[in-house]
């Protein structure tokens, strides 16, 4: 289930939360981006109220560093906002705001909205919100004559727009209006949408024509019907706190109703982003092209999490309809990447959808810079879409602007997620948003270049990576051999095995076969390669290296080598000799001894390469986690 | 679940709501003792604990506890 009040598309609040914001406090300053990267997560209200204070307490020196867009926002309310006050400094922070608030006295925020001279007036806001609830604008109760029903409706516009058009005119702000929540409690039951004076017709009506209203004047509308029911009127309304606090919601429902607030605002200041970057292999498709191929991805109608992926593709068409940038970004082979957007009949998405398409083996927070630059928009405008928890938390580390939705692993709720974080709000709608997708689209076609490395090793460090590698057992032998079968890509040699073959393999001591594993603080990658090599007296030669695309570019393959080599050197062997074969679905490893150390020596049939590594100089170098081996090294052909 | 396991919690809490580093617990100890501690994030305190022990409390039991000894007995008679 997807929980609206959770915020969950933000990570859970960090278990050193409460150390890390002693820190902030003893320091004396702070740094936008280790606050605004606390605040991106699911946080309730104490911990918002928390970092609102470090906000507000270094309020002046986050402006002078002008990475965030300073907002005044006044809200004269007829209930207690309190409590959204504590939340709005930090909550924008997610936005790229920082915010101040002022709220009206109580009992007098139609008075000084209406009065020029007010204490209201005189903060002079950027913003006004006017927080009326039901029983201030009349309707909390049924009305069961209808002339009077229709009385009171007109009534509450009146008033309205009356405060809306003074705080224009008199505050010279932008104006926010809400539409109000609509009532758990039924006069009748069912009948009350028949019956025009029950509490529900009212306020419906009432909230269709402040929409009427605001689509006329130009101000803003936030949704707060919508957000209610999205959340549950019976979760979002909580009576006790109405009746001790005059708070119009729960509680748990503020974190939620500030992010709405904010979102409102960064869209009105042209804050809200502008592309959304997909992933490709179980983002858009379930399944890995480069080794299921075009008939083994789980697209469209037949099973679930086809359609569930259909449903990612249909949504983000939607978005480019109303002018939002698509752009791809996927660790793959750019021809096997596009395989399926030119042959796949159920694709909805085109290679023509997608403005700048980038499928390559390098970091994705650096392709993520080279789509903004392509695409001539801040990395700050993206969201980036990917089902993989590393790949995700690499892009948080170098690109901390970039938006990046935690999604789960159910396919089904990914479009419910992306839609809820609420990244691509708008404050108006018309001909230019249609056609800016396009736009863009034709001044990335300008760019094409590719960029090198980011800063990968702190990036692998962070990890916490330990790599097990294990000579052959039976408990692994049936991962074995599918892996010999399945994968595709970072094989060398292409040798498929049965079981019962790598149970041979696994006996024969001129064979000297590991496997590995990665454990890295995402979990357990399970088995992750497979390596096998011939003993010979000079020269051990490599029978199969193969391993899982997943890892690809975590240095997996130099921790094997480093294995290898030591076991070989032990051996008295002098020298290690690879091949690639290649295939029509191995060109990634094609230079894969020679970033190993391998020098060339000589060509095989059919294209095949044959490498050396001479053993005597080879040296291993330092490696960014943790190999666990078997104690001893000549168990490894047991 | 035994007194000092719900006065551990329960302390944990106020020192979240509050925004207090040191904090040590103490039967007598109200909102006169605790400058954080208005009615506004009485209502945050009282929610978090509701929310913490996965109980729920009336406007009048709220309204009648004094100190956090009572607090901890409440707890302690809702979890049974």
């Amino acid at each position: 289930m997807v929980d609206p009040l959770e915020l969950p598309w933000l990570r859970p609040g960090p278990g050193d939360f409460r150390a890390r914001i002693r820190q902030l406090r003893k320091a004396d300053t702070v740094s936008t981006s280790e606050l605004a990267g606390l605040t991106n997560h699911a946080l309730d209200l104490s911990r918002l109220g928390q970092i609102s204070k470090l906000v507000s307490g270094h309020r002046d020196a986050l402006t002078q560093k002008g990475l965030l867009r300073p907002v005044r926002l006044a809200i004269a309310a007829s209930h207690t906002v309190d409590l959204l006050l504590e939340a709005l400094p930090a909550t924008g922070l997610r936005h790229g705001l920082l915010i101040e608030s002022h709220k009206s006295d109580y009992g007098q925020a139609a008075q000084q909205v209406l009065d020029p001279a007010s204490d209201l007036a005189k903060w002079q806001p950027d913003f006004t919100f006017l927080a009326f609830d039901a029983q201030a604008l009349g309707l909390s109760a049924p009305i069961l004559e209808e002339a009077t029903a229709d009385q009171a409706v007109d009534t509450a516009l009146d008033l309205m727009r009356s405060l809306m058009r003074a705080a224009r005119e008199n505050l010279g702000t932008a104006v926010i209006v809400q539409t109000l929540a609509l009532p758990t409690e039924a006069t009748f039951g069912n009948f009350d949408v028949r019956n025009p004076g029950t509490m529900r017709s009212l306020l419906d009506r009432f909230n269709k024509r402040l929409i009427a209203e605001v689509m006329e004047n130009g101000d803003l509308l936030l949704d707060t019907s919508s957000i209610a029911q999205d959340v549950g009127l019976s979760r979002w309304h909580d009576p006790l706190r109405w009746h001790d606090a005059k708070l119009s919601t729960a509680l748990d429902a503020v974190p939620l109703f500030a992010d709405h607030v904010c979102r409102l605002l960064a869209a009105a200041l042209g804050l809200a982003r502008k592309a959304l970057v997909l992933d490709l292999d179980n983002t858009l498709w379930g399944g890995v092209i480069g080794d299921d191929g075009l008939e083994g991805i789980k697209l469209g109608q037949g099973s679930a999490a086809g359609e569930a992926h259909l449903a990612v593709q249909a949504y983000a068409r939607s978005l480019r309809e109303r002018g939002i940038v698509l752009a791809v970004c996927s660790k793959n082979e750019e021809e096997a990447a596009r395989i399926p957007f030119r042959e796949h009949p159920e694709m909805l998405l085109k290679e023509d959808d997608i403005a700048v398409f980038v499928a390559n083996w390098t970091d994705k927070a650096t392709n993520l810079k080279f789509i903004a630059e392509a695409l001539n928009i801040g990395t700050d405008a993206l969201v980036f879409l990917d089902d993989n928890p590393a790949e995700r938390e690499r892009v948080r580390q170098e690109l901390p602007e970039v938006a990046v939705p935690e999604i789960g692993d159910e396919p089904a709720y990914y479009v419910p997620i992306l839609s809820r974080a609420g990244y691509f709000e708008a404050v108006a709608f018309g001909d230019e948003d249609r056609g800016r997708a396009q736009m863009y689209q034709a001044n990335a076609r300008r760019a094409s270049e590719m960029l090198a490395i980011g800063n990968l090793d702190d990036y692998l460090a962070s990890l916490d990576m330990t790599c097990s590698i294990r000579p052959f057992d039976e408990m692994g032998r049936t991962r074995i051999a599918q892996l010999t079968n399945k994968s595709n890509q970072f094989n060398l040699t292409t040798r498929r095995r049965s079981e019962a073959e790598i149970a041979e393999v696994e006996a024969d001591a001129c064979k000297f076969a590991v496997q590995v594993r990665l454990v890295d603080r995402f979990g357990d990658n399970g088995m992750i390669s497979v390596v096998i090599f011939d003993r010979g007296a000079e020269e051990w030669t490599c029978d199969t290296w193969l391993m899982s695309c997943r890892v690809l570019g975590r240095r997996v393959e130099e921790a094997v080598l480093a294995h290898i080599a030591a076991a070989a050197t032990k051996a008295g062997a002098k020298r290690l000799i690879g091949q690639y074969l290649p295939t029509a679905k191995n060109v990634i490893v094609s230079d894969h001894f020679a970033k190993l150390g391998f020098t060339q020596d000589g060509e095989l049939d059919d294209g095949g390469t044959r490498w050396v590594l001479d053993l005597g100089e080879f040296s291993p170098t330092t490696l960014p986690m943790q190999v666990d081996l078997a104690t001893d090294l000549e168990a490894s052909h047991a | 679940m035994d007194q000092n396991a719900i006065i551990e919690q329960l302390t944990e809490v106020m020192g979240e709501v509050f925004d207090l580093d040191e904090l040590e617990y103490d039967e007598s100890m109200s909102a006169a003792d605790i400058e954080e501690w208005d009615s506004l994030s009485n209502i945050r305190f009282v929610v978090a604990v509701e929310k913490e022990f996965g109980i729920r409390f009336s406007n009048s039991e709220i309204e009648a506890i004094e100190n956090v000894g009572q607090l901890t007995a409440l707890i302690s008679s809702k979890l049974g």
